[in-house]
């Protein structure tokens, strides 16, 4: 049997990008990602390089499931809204975007939930002041940092947009 | 938004594949090949521009054939004139660039 290992790591949401990096990582070392879960990584022993790793905000879709499996895609797993994908080398590049829009989508995604749970977070926090509201308040104040970083990401492609696709 | 303004590369690329209905990794290979390897459509692209063209009416996905799990894409008679337009203002393009440059290779 292929010889395994598995990391813990957590990655915040606005960190996905240096997350699918780790990841790459790992699979140009010879470890290739085949099981996901909550902050869990299963690597399985590769050639060095095998395999490029991506990730994606996308709800679970057969039918897009079904588009990923014609282009040799592989989805390892899903973690709440997160896809976890590789494609092997040998069948070329692999990005889930080829496009600064589709990008820039993907992104508005990612700082839409991030508001919504702001959102949830702070109501809760200010209706439970007295007891234990302020974790919310707190968790509010970590998820307005990471979403201040998504935006900034955001401009940046943005601004790349308006010269060029 | 007005749906006169240019079209992406990945949505006129798509309509112009839709030419002849087929399904979604089809419109990948016909794009690879259309544009000589240079376009390599990712999925995540193709699949949000599917879905919102199928929104707006400018595509429709046909039902699914007997034996095959696949859904075919076509395009919509909007979608043509779309389409159409578009070829329209990417030429007017190239042609004031010739009138002002005047060395442009229409080959």
């Amino acid at each position: 049997m292929t010889e395994r290992r598995t990391e813990y790591k957590w990655f915040w949401a606005w960190d996905f990008e240096i997350e699918e990096k780790w990841l790459n990582e790992m699979a140009m070392q010879g470890w290739a990602l085949v099981e996901v879960g909550y902050a869990k990584f299963t690597f399985e022993r590769t050639e060095p390089g095998e395999y490029t790793i991506r990730l994606e905000m996308h709800d679970k879709d057969l039918s897009y499931e079904e588009l990923l499996e014609d282009d040799n895609i592989e989805v390892l797993g899903q973690v709440l809204k997160w896809k976890y994908m590789r494609k092997k080398s040998e069948y070329g590049s692999f990005d889930v975007f080829s496009d600064i829009d589709s990008r820039i989508n993907h992104m508005n995604k990612i700082c839409t939930l991030i508001k919504i749970i702001i959102f949830l977070n702070l109501l809760s926090g200010l209706t439970n002041a007295h007891t234990m509201g302020w974790i919310n308040l707190l968790l509010v104040a970590l998820l307005a940092y990471g979403l201040g970083k998504l935006e900034g990401k955001k401009e940046l492609l943005t601004r790349e947009r308006e010269l060029h696709e | 938004m007005a749906e006169q303004t240019a079209l992406t590369e990945s949505t006129f690329y798509i309509l112009l594949a839709l030419y002849k209905p087929m399904h979604g990794y089809g419109i990948m290979q016909q794009v690879l090949e259309l544009s000589k390897g240079r376009i390599r459509m990712a999925p995540g692209t193709l699949y949000g521009a599917l879905n919102t063209m199928c929104e707006k009416g400018w595509i429709i996905q046909l039902p699914v054939e007997d034996g095959s799990r696949k859904k075919d894409y076509k395009l919509t008679e909007k979608g043509k004139q779309i389409l159409l337009g578009e070829i329209g203002r990417l030429k007017e393009l190239v042609k004031n660039a010739d009138l002002v440059i005047g060395e442009i290779n229409n080959d």
